[in-house]
């Protein structure tokens, strides 16, 4: 098994990427979940369908719904380029692209956490004093811990699998977007490159399993923690 | 307190519609499930919010559709003890305490920890987990996080329901202690008429989503009495017995009392129902029930068609049940003497 020095950059930037939009997706996600869980408002059922759109959607269609929104085109798009911001073709666009597509599976798993959540805790915790926000910090954050570290886990693990939505809107740079799918793709396309697909696809299969016994054995320790 | 409630809600095919202005500082309310009580415990919370009413509490309005105020829970200083402890899993017992207290202003903290923990005897438990406690256990350190928060008021919703008989009796004296001790004044929730007795004055029973009645612990056990499964309930609380020929000895008033199932020391609470005393109207001649005593009638009450003769002996106060028949034939009156007898087994010791 053998990797060229552009596969490192690919496992590299593939890594940097899945993280990066696992934790700038944290703080929506739990915002999203806690809305969804516990407020009732007009209109909770358009988020509901928003949040989990990306799950449904080819990540293709994604892709592109992104590159017109924050293509030159687009307002955000516009608005982002007066303040002197290029997201798209950049390792940046490929972060959104990540955050969006594993967006879906971050809001379920943090939203099992908090159904699990007994109301009358934070009825108690409403009736000693507490704020929303405090109780929101002090009694729904550190119960649905579980639900959080579970759901960071799936959406790291879907980031680095991200391929459909990313190669529209990152492109496929090698040393600047291209991630391990984007490169594997590569070699797959050029017949002689057989072998260093197969290295590659060894390395998704590694970060993947070990991504996976991470997600078991903190949802243990935490399930353990609880019943102890 | 004085609570002063005109509300109206209507949920889910459920309505209720509740206007009071009651004061004491032990009120119960009192009835069947699906009545609506946890509803109103919920709307004085602030945990729901009627749609249309007031609610004030000692002369400050929580809730008012008119004026449109609504007072956050957080700002109500009303705490709740509820059916099941709801400790925070995630917090020591110590933290689960001052929860509460920390959030509470400055000006506001009566109540120390210190002391808390000595009335509640919680030392043992605080470095114990949450998940470490028994039953009993967590109901006790439930009770001292609502008391600790200093609230105005404390809504005590079914507090004892999910626990056993001998736990519940257990548990009494320091839900008492949050009026007796602390000064807390307390809304006590409950389906059970002993309950209500020993925990409470003023009774507000609910049915059907309204207050069917405004009525005292004693006056709601005596109309109730005929329907009751153990009848009316005297409550005996009674201490430092002698041991005598295997049974115990309690003076209660100028009386002494001989009781099968006593605690050798200390003070004890007795449950005697009104069913199991044998009025005479004359002194019997050998009676094989070991407490026979001279009693005065004061009134005579009617239940359903059951007759609750009301009698003062020795300065102390206890209820009998008899039939209408047994009453004319003992020809009872305010005032005529009888002679109440009751066996040693009769009480049932709660606590």
């Amino acid at each position: 098994m053998t990797l060229s020095p552009e596969d490192i950059t690919a496992i590299g930037l593939s890594m940097k990427v899945a993280l990066t939009a696992t934790i700038v997706s944290l703080p929506f996600g739990f915002t999203a979940a806690w809305l969804i869980v516990f407020r009732s408002f007009r209109g909770k059922v358009l988020l509901e369908v928003l949040v989990n759109l990306p799950l449904t959607l080819p990540p293709v269609v994604v892709g592109y719904f992104l590159l017109l929104l924050l293509g030159t085109n687009g307002w955000p798009g516009k608005a982002l380029e007066a303040a002197g911001i290029q997201l798209i073709f950049t390792w940046k666009a490929a972060v959104i692209a990540s955050a969006t597509v594993g967006f879906p599976l971050l809001v379920r798993s943090i939203r099992i956490g908090m159904e699990s959540i007994d109301r009358q805790l934070i009825q108690a915790s409403r009736s000693l004093g507490a704020s929303w926000y405090d109780t929101m910090l002090t009694v729904v954050l550190p119960l649905s811990l579980r639900g959080i570290l579970a759901g960071s886990s799936l959406m790291f693990a879907r980031s680095l699998g991200e391929f459909g939505a990313t190669i529209i809107v990152a492109g496929n740079i090698p040393g600047i977007t291209q991630t391990i799918p984007l490169a594997i793709y590569d070699y797959a396309s050029s017949p002689s490159s057989g072998s260093m697909a197969l290295s590659l696809c060894l390395v998704a299969v590694v970060i993947s399993v070990a991504v996976l016994i991470l997600h078991e054995t903190l949802g243990r320790t935490l399930d353990g923690g609880r019943k102890s | 307190m004085n609570l002063r409630i005109d509300v109206e809600k209507t949920f889910g095919g459920f309505s209720l519609q509740v206007k009071t202005d009651v004061s004491g500082e032990r009120t119960g309310l009192f009835g069947e499930s699906g009545s609506g009580k946890s509803t109103l415990v919920h709307l004085l919370s602030g945990l729901l919010h009627p749609d249309i009413g007031e609610i004030h509490l000692d002369g400050t309005c929580l809730f008012s559709s008119l004026k449109g105020i609504n007072v956050p829970p957080e700002q109500r200083r009303i705490a709740i003890v509820f059916q099941q402890a709801m400790l925070f899993p995630h917090l020591s017992v110590k933290a689960n305490l001052v929860y509460g207290y920390r959030r509470c202003r400055r000006e506001n903290r009566v109540i120390s920890a210190e002391r808390l923990i000595h009335v509640l005897k919680l030392q043992p438990l605080l470095e114990r987990g949450v998940r470490n406690l028994s039953g009993g256990e967590k109901q006790r350190v439930a009770i001292g996080r609502a008391v600790l928060a200093n609230p105005r008021l404390l809504l005590m919703d079914e507090p004892l329901s999910a626990l056993d008989d001998a736990l519940r009796y257990q548990i009494i004296p320091y839900l008492r202690s949050v009026s007796e001790q602390f000064g807390i004044p307390y809304l006590f929730i409950s389906h059970s008429l002993t309950e209500m007795q020993l925990m409470t004055d003023e009774v507000l029973v609910m049915q059907n989503g309204t207050l069917a009645e405004e009525t005292t612990s004693d006056r709601l056990a005596r109309s109730r009495m005929a329907s009751a499964r153990n009848g009316y309930l005297n409550l005996l609380r009674l201490s430092d017995p002698v041991v005598q020929n295997g049974l115990y000895a309690y003076r209660w008033g100028e009386n002494e009392l001989l009781v099968s199932e006593g605690l050798p020391s200390g003070e004890a609470l007795f449950e005697l129902s009104s069913r199991e005393i044998i009025l005479f109207k004359n002194h019997p001649e050998a009676i094989s029930a070991r407490n026979l005593l001279h009693c005065r009638v004061k009134e005579l009450f009617s239940s359903d068609g059951r007759v609750g003769v009301v009698l003062s002996a020795g300065g102390e106060r206890l209820v009998a049940e008899i039939v209408r028949a047994a009453a004319d034939e003992l020809q009872l009156a305010a005032d005529s003497t009888v002679f109440a007898a009751f066996k040693a087994s009769s009480f049932r010791r709660l606590g």
